[in-house]
């Protein structure tokens, strides 16, 4: 817009994860973000630092990243002590420099958690988050042969309900906002979606056996009721899913 | 069509590329029937494929609101939709399967919007006069790929489907002259390796990266059917791009990606820009007489609501005219002061607080305040590889699906039609079709140490060195971007021979360059972000040319592909069905040397080729 005042740029200090490997150490590095505006998003400002250390022969900070609009999930970076930043309902990609003043001073960590290894500098591993949905996240119907999509009605408030649990992306936040590191707000989520719906009677008592089991296999911990994930959560996942996969475990025991 | 016998499909290996929701639901639905599966993706996990981020929803012609709707009109619509320039027969039977794919959601636990009675609620859709548009919130994209991805993970877990993520496919094997393996990169370790098997589909996306900017995810490329493309496969009308004309403007250089809006703002946004070039006044402050409500001016029947292309186009003549609005001068007004006086502010928030919402969290800026400003982006390839009713290359052995292909919508797509021909081609297409291949060769042929599969892994690891070799001056996202630029201004939203001769000059230059003065840093034997952005950025330069080419030699206007020496009066594409009635598909000759064009000739037994209009 005519108004803008784009000219006006920020430097920033960055102190940012650097680890080589898995088994590498790592380490604290500053590096300063110059001209940057509030138009910047937060990856952008990340990936104008990048140019200059690919300039100046350095390695980059590796990253990551791919839809750039809050739906893929892949962003996943600690900021200042917050996963995501710490802004409701945004995801790292979605954050923009206006949030930030000239000057300020800027920690960016990878996710840390037992369960997602870091590969390197700010990408882990989440391949643990697939692992429990693999076992048993899903309906177990084969492609063809279902019935017509309007012979079982759903009431509004389940289909609904469903779809608040639904919502999640699966960038793994909630693990790691948790203190004990525990991913039973990603787990719960997915067991409350099909616990509300009709297609999701038959193996309910299995599915949340098998995906509690995978959860403490994978080295994830257990709830301990700080909801520091509902507050990370990009897209506003409730706590009340722990709830009910607490007591869809419980229903699977008799 | 032939069938594997049931105990003989285990001894099948099928090579699945991309886990959209054409790889997912192919890789779940084929290791259900008892294939040996092999799924790849660059993403860390398949759930991130940019399927995920379509918002409408996905037709079908249930005529669950008893509006008229049937398989027929929906094949209607979307043969109309494309401007004659898809295959009738593929249509078809992507209107017959499309109520299936619904069913087979709804079984899977997708949570679609219902009314109060429990049933499933529809909305229409741009291109349709029935409401046969299923949706979830406005995340419809995310829901059908969790529902593909589950399905597959539930392959996964019985062992039927091995899953390779951050996996990057480089090339495609050949033994005697049936497609057998794919060579890969391993993005965290580097290591380059051959995976064989008895059929190769590509399930990649499209190519809509080739512009700056588009709205597809970063790390959405052409080069797995580039390589494909290299080894034989034909492209087929890589001209047929959609531009989408509600997205957020670009704010500067360094920016990264567009987001997309949805259209529905247009319903009761006004769009204008300053009548005086470079005013400089705060939109509020420029009184009703100095703003050009240009669509409403040039198409007063359709206003605001013109079609997606005629818009995108009058928006882009208005900033070329030096009165765009925002950074860069690249943006037009979308203006709900009017509505929001006739209708409250309240209402106007009902039917858009998400969008606005959206809108605040990029720009910074309050919606109901000050206008939005808006500029068309690129968003999808109807164009791909060309493919038989069977969605089989002309390679034997190579199936491609989803948007990688071509064969549906034409020269437009509708909106609604992605998801559905995505979901249609993995769940009920493939698993018919490869078997009909299958059958008729002996499982387990390829081998590992075949001297193609070797030669293979030599030409990939030399790929590779020669990018981190030339040790020049600049980055890959720099030569994107000046890629991007010449395409996205010679190629984008309107053609010409006069733009196209220009861009067929400058890509080559731009390659020469690149070879020349590339920068990459690191090695190959690590995680290395800027080797990947390198060689999808090389395939991107060497696919443009052929863009180019193809817009060229498509000297009439259709659907999204529009010259402008081919327009009615109305500013409509005008077609030219005595000459272009058919698919451009182009073949490889060999580097320096130009393609051959292949035409297969669209034939139309149902209906009878009119001119495309809404009015």
């Amino acid at each position: 817009m005519s108004g803008h005042s784009e000219e006006k740029t920020k430097t920033l200090n960055l102190i940012v994860w650097r680890q080589a490997g898995p088994d590498k150490p790592g380490r604290f590095e500053t590096y300063i973000a110059k001209n940057i505006t509030d138009h910047h998003s937060f990856l952008e400002m990340l990936d104008v630092v990048n140019e200059e250390l690919i300039k100046e022969g350095k390695e980059p900070i590796v990253f990551d990243h791919d839809c750039r609009e809050g739906i893929c999930g892949v962003c996943s970076q600690v900021i200042n002590g917050v996963p995501h930043g710490g802004h409701e309902r945004t995801t790292v990609c979605q954050l923009h420099m206006r949030l930030f003043k000239d000057g300020d001073t800027i920690y960016i960590e990878p996710w840390r958690a037992r369960a997602f290894p870091i590969i390197k500098d700010l990408m882990v591993n989440r391949g643990a988050l697939d692992r429990i949905i693999q076992a048993g996240g899903y309906t177990s119907v084969h492609t063809g042969g279902t019935p017509d999509a309007n012979a079982i009605p759903i009431p509004r408030p389940d289909a609904e309900y469903a779809m608040d649990a639904a919502e999640c992306i699966g960038c793994g936040a909630c693990v790691a906002a948790c203190p004990n590191g525990s991913a039973m707000l990603f787990t719960g989520a997915k067991v409350s979606q099909f616990a509300a719906l009709p297609q999701g009677q038959v193996e309910a008592a299995e599915r949340v056996a098998n995906m509690l089991k995978e959860m403490q296999d994978c080295g994830f911990g257990n709830c301990s009721n700080h909801y520091e994930c509902q507050a990370a959560c990009p897209k506003g996942i409730s706590v009340k899913f722990i709830a009910r996969l607490n007591r869809e475990y419980l229903k699977s025991l008799f | 069509m032939k069938l594997v016998n049931p105990s003989n499909k285990r001894k099948y290996k099928i090579l699945v590329v991309g886990t959209g929701l054409a790889g997912a639901s192919a890789a779940a639905s084929l290791g259900e029937l008892g294939y040996n599966v092999e799924s790849f993706c660059y993403q860390d996990s398949p759930r991130r494929a940019h399927s995920i981020a379509a918002q409408g929803g996905i037709n079908a012609a249930k005529n669950y609101p008893n509006d008229g709707d049937s398989i027929r009109r929906l094949y209607y619509d979307t043969i109309k939709g494309g401007d004659f320039r898809s295959r009738e027969a593929d249509v078809w039977r992507l209107a017959q399967v499309s109520n299936e794919i619904i069913d087979q959601c709804v079984a899977q636990g997708v949570p679609f919007a219902r009314d109060y009675a429990g049933y499933l609620d529809t909305r229409s859709f741009g291109g349709a006069q029935v409401s046969r548009t299923f949706y979830a919130r406005g995340q419809t994209g995310q829901q059908l790929l969790l529902g593909a991805y589950s399905a597959l993970s539930r392959q996964i877990r019985l062992q039927t489907v091995k899953l390779f993520p951050r996996t990057e496919m480089l090339d495609l094997i050949l033994i005697d002259g049936e497609a057998k393996g794919i060579t890969i990169r391993d993005l965290v370790t580097g290591e380059i390796r051959v995976h064989v098997g008895d059929a190769v589909l590509l399930c990649t996306g499209g190519y809509a990266n080739v512009f700056n900017l588009s709205t597809n995810a970063r790390g959405c490329s052409v080069t797995a059917i580039w390589k494909a493309y290299r080894k034989g496969a034909f492209f087929a009308n890589p001209c047929f791009t959609q531009i989408h004309p509600t997205c957020i403007p670009q704010a500067g250089d360094y920016q990264s990606k567009l987001t997309l809006m949805s259209e529905s703002l247009r319903n009761d946004g006004r769009i204008w820009v300053p009548k005086n070039k470079g005013d400089k006044r705060a939109p509020n402050d420029i009184p009703e007489d100095d703003r050009d409500y240009f669509l409403e001016r040039k198409y007063p029947s359709f206003g605001n609501l013109a079609p997606r292309d005629i818009s995108s186009r009058a928006a882009k003549e208005a900033c070329d005219d030096g009165r765009g609005v925002g950074p860069g001068g690249r943006g037009v007004y979308l203006d709900f002061r009017d509505p929001i006086k006739r209708l409250g502010e309240h209402v106007i928030r009902e039917r858009y607080s998400n969008l606005f919402e959206m809108y605040e969290r990029i720009t910074g800026e309050d919606g109901y305040k000050v206008p939005m400003r808006i500029y068309p982006a690129s968003h999808y390839a109807m164009g791909g590889l060309w493919v038989d009713y069977n969605l089989m290359s002309n390679i034997p052995g190579l199936f491609v699906l989803g948007e990688a292909n071509f064969s549906v919508h034409g020269a437009n797509r509708l909106g609604a039609s992605a998801l559905m021909q995505g979901l249609a081609d993995g769940y009920f297409v493939i698993p018919y079709t490869v078997a009909h291949y299958l059958a008729s060769s002996k499982p387990g042929k390829a081998k590992e140490d075949h001297a193609e599969c070797k030669k293979s892994i030599e030409d990939v690891k030399a790929h590779t060195k020669k990018l981190l070799l030339i040790n020049g001056k600049e980055t890959p996202a720099e030569f994107m971007r000046k890629l991007g630029n010449v395409t996205w201004n010679n190629i984008g939203m309107a053609r010409s021979k006069e733009s196209l001769t220009e861009a067929l000059a400058k890509i080559p230059e731009i390659r020469e360059e690149f070879w020349k003065n590339l920068k990459v840093s690191g090695t190959e034997f690590e995680v290395n972000q800027q080797l990947e952005n390198a060689g999808r950025t090389i395939d991107f330069i060497e696919f443009a040319e052929l863009l180019c080419r193809d817009a060229l030699n498509r000297d009439e206007s259709c659907g999204a592909h529009f010259r402008v020496e081919h327009q009615l009066p109305d500013g409509e594409a005008k077609r030219n069905d005595e000459n272009f009635s058919y698919v451009a598909a182009w073949g490889f000759k060999g580097d320096g040397v130009p393609p051959e064009l292949h035409k297969e000739p669209l034939e139309f037994n149902l209906i009878k080729p009119a001119v495309r209009s809404y009015k």
